[in-house]
């Protein structure tokens, strides 16, 4: 019967937090002798502090509380070395001149005005450097120096030492920079200026005691209007009409079509009126339209800057890597390494390039990669894939191939992942958009049909007064102010969509597909499980000290579950594969696997080649095997409570790149309907969603590293979840940040709620043309019925969509 | 009342310039980041 640990001894005192970055103090806080009240975690937060205090920065401190990171401890000398050479500048530089350079960088760390004002202030540590300015939305610093006083590699030095270090991926080397689309702006702005001055003109008509002077302006203000309508027509409506003919040329008729043509029947029929002596025109209902639907376009695009949806495996790996040349070791671009260079890889960092093992014990770990949890043991001689993470102490490799050559990489860039031109979004909008179309033509063309043998004059107006009257602008702005809604109330949950669209694949979709490596385990945690004869806390403690000597993650997790207190060990040595021996405080300890310490097959029931799969070490005490704790995957907490509220309403699957141990604790959890699949291939996971999609179902996948990526892409709705919303994650149509997985069924229900709330706003809109079009026919479509209805139309549906999304986000507890 | 015409002119002429000055605002770039500016003002202008 498996025991479990003994608790932990009790904290009494108090901890304080470092004035720098907020994190608790050791018992022993770091003080500054000048200023004794200020107490500091580590010898990092206490270096910064400093710096900012010789410069005269302590503003730092004042505008937020505690605004500093953690800087990292291991500073690796010539580690930003790779800075000097000239063809990563020439990639990274926006601007180079011999008197100023300028660069744009991606600091995702800054999270308050401290931030913004320290990285405004660089100049003041670094007189080379001219200016810097934040955009604090996307999370960017642009910096201007002179080259002829800092240089580059300065430059990010400086940062790094503050906390600010950039993030510098193959993905920055060679990016565009990034355009914002400032066509709307214009647009919006000449459609706001029109519509102001139209409505003004247009004031005196629907006044009965301006009557007579209107005799004398009516036509000068009627040809003013027109003036002024045709910049509208041919600038502002633009993206309608051009979005109308990219989907006629294939054959599609979308939203944009009907719209195109009642805005061109408003113009004309207007541009007649005028023309003709005949009256106003309907140019202020015309201006105020494209108006209303401008900021429909506006509030559609607003999205999340600071996060990147599209990123690829360049973001995924590192910049530079040190070279082993003739001369020592230097560092260079990663993108600059051949077949046949030696490079070193350190604890902790990514294996550029596919590269066979020289030296050193390699323990990589491939969870982001492929999906299996633990890592993969290397010895020397064999061949090694780019992308996995040395988990250890540092390697040797030659590189066999290229980093664009490798066969990871090459997977990744296999067209199958790439998400294929989705031109035509079948939303509900352009389904009803069809509908309309062909509504309007038969009721146009009855009309005429009904007034040509009574009164011709009357035939033309009701056949125009048709055609505009059916221009379903209101129905536009159904769909962005409801899901633009939807997108905030999510986004402040923590569940960022890529775009508004995104809200309706979800309300739509029927079957969910799981990754479980990181998605649905916590990587950060480990259930231990401890069988055999008890240990006593002395025993815990020593077995503790010799697993703190181990970077090995699952030693980490002992060590942290033990709560180890340094205690001396002697004679440490690590085995990679096998194990750690150590002698503490007299007492020869030996943690590992079967045959590491010693154990013969009769006396352990399991086989050894379960070892590996179940992730036990057994503990040797002076020769005497005592038992082993057994590592399980732990659960995301509230996975149990998701999978219930999803389990009746959607078809559930998980595809795993690891192993099957976990297939019964999984069969527990989703039930015996779902598919399991284990030990998939980042092609398998693709294949198999491509297959669901064949049966016509709509599915979202849920993942969080590199080997969902192809699957993520083919899915329907692809979310990336992810524990720290700066790190990489893979491209997805939403990311959600792992703190809100438990609400996930609520985030679900909750865009099918948005479905309903649009098809609502759908009816309303159609009651207003309802109206319209009754008067239309019988030719009493006045221009004030126009100027009245157009506005309270667009309003209202504005209004009633938001409202009603907000609602349901209310009701649904969000 | 025919002075009108020439008020309107006028008018339009003056509207038309903050046309032209919200565009030269959006192709300064001003709209690229609406919200750093609202904490950048907050800062004080310290004395060396």
């Amino acid at each position: 019967m498996p025991t479990l640990l003994a608790p932990p001894a009790p904290e009494t005192t108090p901890q304080l937090a470092c004035s720098h970055c907020g994190d608790a103090c050791p018992d022993e806080p770091i003080l500054l002798p000048s200023q004794p009240e200020l107490h500091f975690c580590c010898q990092g937060c206490k270096a910064v502090y400093e710096l900012l205090d010789a410069s005269n920065l302590c503003t730092y401190y004042r505008l937020d509380d505690k605004p500093g990171q953690k800087v990292k401890e291991v500073e690796l000398p010539g580690r930003f070395d790779y800075l000097d050479s000239e063809s990563v500048q020439a990639q990274l530089l926006a601007f180079r001149s011999p008197t100023l350079a300028k660069l744009t960088f991606s600091i995702p760390q800054m999270h308050c005005a401290s931030c913004i004002w320290l990285l405004e202030n660089l100049f003041k540590l670094n007189p080379g450097i001219s200016s810097s300015r934040v955009n604090f939305l996307r999370k960017e610093v642009t910096v201007s120096y002179q080259p002829a006083l800092t240089s580059l590699k300065d430059v990010v030095k400086l940062l790094a030492s503050v906390g600010y270090e950039p993030q510098i991926t193959l993905a920055e080397l060679g990016a565009q920079p990034h355009h914002t689309n400032r066509t709307l702006y214009y647009r919006l702005g000449l459609a706001a200026f029109a519509f102001g001055n139209v409505m003004l003109m247009a004031f005196p008509d629907y006044f009965s005691f301006t009557e007579a002077l209107q005799a004398g302006f009516g036509q000068f203000f009627g040809w003013l209007s027109m003036a002024l309508s045709l910049p509208v027509l041919l600038v502002g409506a633009q993206g309608f009409y051009h979005s109308a003919w990219q989907g006629l040329k294939q054959r599609y008729i979308n939203l944009d079509f009907p719209i195109s043509l009642g805005l061109t029947a408003l113009f004309v029929t207007s541009v007649f009126d005028v023309a003709t002596g005949r009256g106003p025109g309907y140019f202020d209902s015309f201006t105020g339209l494209v108006f209303f639907m401008l900021i429909g376009k506006w509030v559609q695009q607003r999205s999340y800057d600071a996060l990147r949806f599209d990123r690829d495996f360049t973001s995924y790996f590192p910049v530079a890597v040190t070279l082993l040349a003739k001369e020592g070791e230097k560092s260079i671009s990663v993108k600059e390494l051949k077949a046949g260079q030696r490079i070193r890889v350190r604890n902790q960092e990514i294996i550029p390039a596919d590269a066979v093992l020289l030296r050193g014990t390699g323990q990589i770990d491939y969870s982001f990669v492929s999906g299996e949890s633990v890592p993969v043991p290397k010895a020397a001689g064999e061949i090694v894939y780019a992308g996995g993470r040395q988990v250890g102490e540092a390697l040797e490799l030659e590189v066999v191939r290229e980093v664009s050559q490798g066969y990871l990489t090459q997977l990744w860039n296999n067209p199958a992942f790439q998400k294929e031109e989705k031109a035509s979004l079948e939303t509900y909008a352009n389904k009803v958009g069809r509908y309309f179309v062909a509504l309007t033509l038969v009721l146009a063309l009855g009309s005429i049909l009904y007034w040509y043998p009574r009164d011709p004059q009357m035939a033309l107006r009701a056949f125009t007064s048709v055609l505009v009257i059916a221009c379903p602008c209101a129905l536009s702005l159904a769909t962005p102010f409801a899901l633009g809604a939807a997108l905030r109330v999510l986004g402040r949950r923590q569940f960022y969509l890529k775009n508004s669209a995104v809200v309706e694949t979800l309300g739509r979709a029927d079957t969910i597909v799981f990754d479980k490596t990181g998605t649905l385990t916590d990587v950060k945690r480990s259930a231990l499980e401890y069988q055999g004869r008890p240990l006593t806390a002395l025993e815990q403690q020593a077995v503790a000290a010799v697993v703190a000597q181990s970077t090995h993650p699952l030693s980490q997790r002992l060590a942290s579950e033990l709560q180890a207190i340094s205690w001396p060990v002697e004679q440490f040595r690590e085995i990679a594969g096998q194990g750690l021996s150590g002698t503490v405080a007299g007492v020869a300890v030996k943690v590992g696997s079967v045959a590491f310490v010693g154990l013969t097959s009769a006396t352990e029931k399991s086989a050894d080649t379960s070892d590996n799969l179940q992730s036990r070490v057994h503990i040797c005490l002076d020769g005497e095997v005592l038992g082993c704790y057994i590592f399980r995957n732990v659960y995301r907490d509230d996975l149990r409570s998701v999978l219930n509220g999803l389990g009746r309403r959607y078809r559930l699957a998980v595809l795993s790149g690891d192993n099957d141990t976990e297939q019964e604790r999984l069969r527990q959890l989703f039930g015996s309907e779902a598919e399991l699949r284990f030990r998939q291939t980042p092609q398998d996971k693709l294949d198999y969603i491509a297959a669901l999609k064949q049966q016509g179902r709509t599915v979202i996948m849920v993942g969080d590293g590199l080997n969902d990526a192809g699957a993520l892409q083919q899915a329907d709705a692809g979310i990336a979840l992810t524990d720290t919303l700066s790190n990489f994650s893979p491209a997805c149509d939403a990311i959600l940040d792992a703190g809100s997985f438990g609400r996930l069924s609520t985030f679900l229900k909750f865009s099918q709620d948005c479905l309903q709330v649009v098809l609502a706003t759908f009816v309303l809109s159609f009651c207003y043309n309802g109206i319209g079009l009754g008067l239309a026919v019988q030719g009493k479509f006045t221009p004030i019925v126009s100027a009245i209805l157009m506005p309270i139309s667009s309003l209202s549906v504005i209004v009633f969509a938001t409202l009603l999304v907000r609602l349901a986000g209310r009701l649904n507890r969000l | 009342m025919t002075i009108i015409f020439l008020l309107i002119g006028i008018s339009l002429l003056v509207a038309l310039t903050f046309l032209a000055s919200f565009f030269w605002a959006v192709r300064s770039g001003q709209y690229e980041d609406d919200y750093t500016p609202s904490v950048r003002i907050l800062f004080e202008d310290e004395t060396e």
